[in-house]
């Protein structure tokens, strides 16, 4: 809130009432499991992932993660259009907290895995879109982290290049991680999870196996109409 | 929680700060150089032949002695009260430590400083003043205006979050500050009632101190040393503390 609107405010004795972008919501992921969020916009649900992954604190309330994750929550965050892409992905690498010495191990896998090949010495603003989403979603990907956390980023690239990420997380499920994630593709989200959460206006409306929710929620008569 | 690499974070940052800056100029690192060169050489114009001053020999050392310390803190302080927010999308997404990013904005700049640092010895050198045992000062000195820009800059980066104001106090101090510390005047001008706050502000006292070093080739001040190096770190602490404190909402104001 701007200084001076807040100075007016304090001014009048009025206070605004308090927004919630979440309240009252409530779950446990035991090692292995996976859950969607679903819900329309404005629901929370990004809000309670960046929760989850430590980028703010609750007003009220407990988060308690165990474990190393990784948030894919906008692929590409940190990229500089004027770096090259190997400038990028040591640059994002870092910041999603890999070592230097993890991050030039494998940093051959990232390159072939995004499949940008000889582009990777040139700036990415010489790169399409779909390019940079690749790379990005390859850097991030190759954290091997033991839980994940996807806001939405799956539908990246062609559709051989989301068929291999898909892949590439059904492969971190098999192999015993956690995954929670945000999606609105719902045949992709009972293909990934177990479980799933339906939240609306920071209210948590169902909770369960994830082919009932999302069918209840398909039923919703959509607030918007 | 981030448990990464913060040597290797901050590296990159720093290198991202470098190679943006200067990839697409054709003079690339030189502008680094070019422009304190140019302000030595105009203030030298103005104070040797426009108000002549006979008082201050070697005035193009002399000037430039105060204007790479100055030309570096105020480059590092506004890009580091900035940084959070130029750097908004970053601190939205991903759970990378907030500190580093105003720290890593201010240590790129010491980068240039460093630089143009070189380029004040090149030039004491130049008009033929030599070295002395005392330049071994020259790094510890430069490491607490770093440490105190570090600090000033954790505080308004902060602050800028909630008060965008913060940015344009900053750069009015900072057009003031080029009147305020001895940039192109002696400190021995100042009158004795006011030599104290420029004593305790670590930018006049480096600036005094390169002085002492390089151009009388005498021992620093050791009373000025101490106090510039008990507000550095001072700085830092509350640097630290502020930070720590406001960093919590930043989700919620960016």
């Amino acid at each position: 809130m701007l200084l001076r609107s807040r100075l007016a405010q304090w001014l009048r004795g009025t206070h605004r009432e308090r927004f919630y972008a979440l309240k009252q919501v409530s779950f446990q992921l035991e090692e292995g499991d996976s859950l969607a969020v679903i819900g329309p916009n404005g629901a929370g649900k990004s809000t309670l992932l960046g929760l989850v992954a430590g980028l703010t604190e609750p007003d009220e309330g407990h988060i308690t993660v165990r474990g190393r994750t990784a948030a894919l929550l906008e692929l590409g965050s940190g990229f500089h259009h004027d770096l090259t892409g190997r400038e990028n992905v040591y640059l994002n690498a870092s910041l999603l907290g890999l070592t230097r010495k993890r991050t030039v191990e494998i940093f051959d896998q990232i390159v072939s895995f995004s499949g940008i090949g000889d582009f990777i010495g040139e700036p990415i603003r010489t790169y399409s879109t779909g390019m940079v989403m690749r790379l990005a979603f390859s850097v991030a990907v190759h954290m091997d982290p033991e839980i994940l956390i996807i806001d939405e980023v799956l539908a990246v690239g062609d559709a051989a290049f989301q068929a291999k990420c898909f892949e590439k997380v059904l492969d971190f499920r098999k192999r015993g991680k956690t995954l929670l994630c945000v999606s609105h593709a719902s045949g992709m989200v009972q293909q990934l999870c177990d479980r799933a959460i339906w939240l609306d206006h920071g209210q948590l409306i169902m909770s369960g196996n994830v082919n009932e929710v999302t069918e209840a929620y398909a039923g919703w008569p959509s607030i918007e109409a | 929680m981030w448990t990464g690499d913060y040597p290797f974070l901050l590296s990159n940052l720093i290198q991202k700060d470098f190679k943006i800056r200067y990839r697409n100029m054709s003079l690339g690192v030189f502008w680094s150089l070019l422009n304190p060169l140019v302000m030595m050489a105009v203030l030298t114009f103005v104070f040797t032949h426009v108000f002549p001053n006979a008082r201050i020999p070697h005035f193009a050392a002399f000037v430039l002695c105060g204007l790479v310390p100055y030309n570096f803190f105020v480059m590092a302080w506004a890009s580091g009260t900035t940084s959070l927010i130029d750097n908004a999308n970053l601190i939205k997404r991903v759970s990378v430590p907030r500190e580093v990013i105003p720290l890593a904005a201010v240590l790129a700049n010491a980068m240039h400083g460093s630089i143009q640092a070189g380029l004040l010895l090149v030039i004491t050198l130049l008009s033929s003043i030599p070295p002395n045992r005392y330049w071994l000062w020259l790094p510890y000195v430069w490491g607490m205006q770093i440490v105190f820009a570090c600090g000033l800059s954790l505080i308004t980066s902060a602050v800028n979050v909630y008060i965008r104001d913060m940015r344009y106090v900053v750069e009015s101090t900072n057009t003031v500050l080029f009147w305020l510390v001895p940039v192109f005047y002696s400190f021995s001008f100042i009158k004795p009632e006011y030599r104290n706050i420029y004593l305790y502000n670590p930018l006049a006292a480096q600036i005094m101190v390169l002085r002492d070093i390089l151009l009388d080739q005498t021992a620093p001040n050791i009373s000025t040393l101490l106090k510039l190096t008990y507000c550095s770190i001072a700085m830092l602490l509350a640097g630290w503390a502020v930070f720590r404190l406001l960093k919590q909402r930043f989700y919620d104001y960016l």
